[in-house]
């Protein structure tokens, strides 16, 4: 399988998903990201158990968080995906690339390269 | 222990429109314990305010620092050689955390960051529940360890009132009726006589209805 | 005959007929007109007239006022207090005030919560409960004292009553705690509506066990349907309600424009019902916003005319 997928995607490698937690996500919008989603196992056949439901709700709370601060929650996303399924790893990261080339530009990265321009 | 959850976001950033730099000040007793106000909170508060102001065009620079308590000098007296250093303080902490910094440094303005709510329990992972509300003079010994002053809508002291159903209380249906607990319990000690004694009109002195109130310990003073 | 006050009331229950008292709820506003149609309507129907304390914590006319001008037309009020909005300064003096006016009964309640009305934003006060309450107004009619020890200069000459819903859970605790309410000093009390007799039956028979029939006057609690909408609404929305299926099922299988008809059927069958049922000592008809029915209700159930007393 030679899938690929768009190149505006950086990929952060963790152990589980229940690492996940809100300032990480967070912090990676506040430094220039446009969008941010987290990739986790199959809900029921997370190994540590429930890694990934409790990144689930982080995920959901983060969003709120970025509503209230006029980032858009929907710039982040949770998906579960397993190991095996290259396609479908390849398919979403196709649709929130498309996704977030729809919603433009994170207004902070804007605001920081103003700002080194100026 | 205390209850508190974070302000609304629009509030906070309200308090802080004009500021460059701010001190904001977590706590790490009771609202570390319910995910309100300890070095977590901080840091994710932080990183949500500069992002609120880069938006803008602005910027805004944010020390956090989370103390041991907010509620005792020692620990204040931590951050005394920086705070004139920022516009204003965020506290995190309890509103007798807020108070107490606001008390000490006089020169800063000091803002909540965090709505107090009620002194209470983890009931489950997620879930505050209220357990008291210091009226000065427990009554748990004549409820079987149930109060009904926090956890009956209405403080009856000499309850079920009519709305009782189904062990629920009569404004939600989610809430337990204290009554219903007390009288279970009671039948499960096997004390439902004790159901029977009056509990007599309560001396509210000891409350908030008598004035902010004070312990003194002479035998700890220095 | 013997009477402790110069309640109309107590003289009634005291020379043994069985009682009737209906209820007017204040007005929206300060049109007190409206609370003396009300009483217009009943007065030759009823020993006594219950008027609501911002009942379901709506704002309205105060119980009070209304029970002055009913007292000016010459009728018997019974002035009904909630602990929810006063502290025991103002229960004490509002029992004052009454007792200024020759208004001799009382109905001590706690109150509906403040979620249910038109001020849920509201404080609530709860400094007693209708328990106190109850003692406050007997420690000051027998000790002629107020609850902070002083003498009163002419004490209060209040006929103490209290409500009762037999129907509100934990069932088994309702009748100790209508004991409680004795042993406080209730003289009478007034129950939730009724609609199950059968619950109502057992729960006067547990009253009986207590002996309670012969400490307390009790007067059973009856309001008439107007029609199969309400009857559902009674059952599933009103906290502590118990209306049995199949009288729900009874006004909804009559054609709309008899179900008013069929309420009122319903409620006099009731009260012929409960006539039988040993310790009670008359009846609490409580037609909301339905007041002109009361007459009927009452000659056709056989409890009209009412005794003339004094």
């Amino acid at each position: 399988m030679r899938l690929t997928y768009p190149d505006s995607i950086r990929i952060i490698r963790l152990p589980c998903t229940g690492k996940v937690d809100v300032i990480h996500m967070m912090e990676a919008f506040r430094k220039g990201a446009d969008g941010v989603y987290v990739v986790g196992c199959l809900e029921g056949e997370c190994h540590f158990l429930t890694g990934n439901l409790r990144a689930k709700k982080r995920v959901e709370y983060t969003k709120k968080l970025l509503d209230d601060i006029g980032i858009v929650g929907e710039r982040l996303e949770m998906y579960n995906i397993a190991a095996s399924d290259g396609p479908r790893f390849a398919e979403v990261a196709k649709e929130m690339h498309e996704r977030i080339k729809a919603l433009g530009p994170n207004p902070v990265r804007g605001a920081i390269q103003n700002r080194r321009t100026a | 222990m205390i209850v508190a959850e974070r302000k609304p976001f629009d509030e906070i950033t309200g308090f802080i429109k004009d500021c460059k730099r701010i001190l904001l000040v977590g706590c790490n007793e009771c609202v570390t314990v319910c995910y309100a106000g300890g070095k977590k909170e901080v840091g994710i508060l932080a990183s949500a305010l500069k992002m609120a102001f880069t938006k803008e065009g602005k910027q805004l620079e944010v020390k956090e620092v989370t103390l041991e308590r907010q509620c005792d000098h020692e620990y204040l007296e931590e951050i005394r050689s920086i705070i004139a250093e920022y516009d204003s303080v965020i506290s995190l902490a309890c509103g007798v955390g807020v108070q107490f910094m606001a008390e000490k440094y006089l020169g800063t303005p000091v803002f909540p960051g965090v709505n107090t709510l009620f002194m209470g329990v983890t009931e489950e992972r997620g879930v505050w529940t209220e357990r008291c509300q210091g009226c000065g003079q427990c009554i748990l010994g004549q409820t079987a360890g149930i109060c009904p002053i926090s956890r009956c809508a209405k403080r009856l002291l000499n309850g079920p009132c009519g709305g009782s159903t189904k062990g629920k209380c009569e404004i939600d249906k989610d809430l337990d009726c204290a009554w219903q607990l007390i009288i279970d319990r009671l039948k499960e000690l096997g004390r439902l006589d004790d159901y029977d004694e009056l509990i007599p009109i309560k001396d509210w002195s000891t409350e908030r209805a008598g004035g902010p109130r004070k312990l003194v310990r002479e035998d700890l003073q220095p | 005959m013997n009477t402790k006050t110069p309640s109309r009331l107590e003289k009634v229950l005291a020379a043994g007929h069985l009682a009737v008292t209906s209820e007017c709820g204040p007005p929206r506003g300060s049109n007190g007109d409206a609370i003396a149609k009300k009483a217009e309507m009943i007065k030759d129907y009823v020993d006594a007239i219950n008027v609501t304390d911002n009942q379901t914590s709506v704002t309205r006319l105060c119980s009070l006022a209304a029970c002055i001008r009913l007292k000016l037309m010459g009728l018997e009020p019974i002035l009904q207090m909630v602990t929810r909005d006063r502290n025991r300064i103002a229960l004490q003096s509002d029992i004052l005030g009454a007792a200024s006016f020759d208004i001799h009964n009382i109905l001590c309640l706690s109150g509906d919560h403040q979620q249910f009305g038109d001020n849920p934003q509201g404080q609530n006060v709860f400094d007693l409960d209708s328990v106190q309450l109850i003692q406050t107004a007997r420690y000051m009619r027998d000790e002629g004292k107020f609850l902070g020890g002083d003498d009163i200069d002419q004490p209060p000459e209040m006929f103490v009553g209290a409500a009762a819903n037999p129907f509100a859970d934990p069932f088994e605790i309702r009748v100790r705690r209508l004991a409680k309410k004795v042993v406080a000093g209730a003289e009478f009390i007034q129950t939730q509506c009724i609609y199950n007799l059968e619950k109502f039956e057992l729960w006067m028979k547990q009253a009986r066990d207590h002996g309670l029939h012969e400490k307390v006057y009790i007067l059973a609690g009856v309001t008439p349907f107007k029609s199969a909408g309400m009857a559902k609404y009674m059952k599933n929305r009103v906290p502590g309600m118990d209306v049995p299926d199949e009288v729900v099922q009874r006004m909804s299988g009559t054609p709309k424009e008899k179900q008013p008809e069929e309420g009122l059927s319903i409620c006099v069958e009731s009260i012929q019902r409960l006539k039988e049922v040993e310790g009670i000592r008359g009846f609490h008809i409580m037609a909301i916003e339905w007041e002109e029915k009361v007459p009927e209700i009452v000659e056709r159930s056989g409890l009209y005319p009412r005794p003339k007393i004094q």
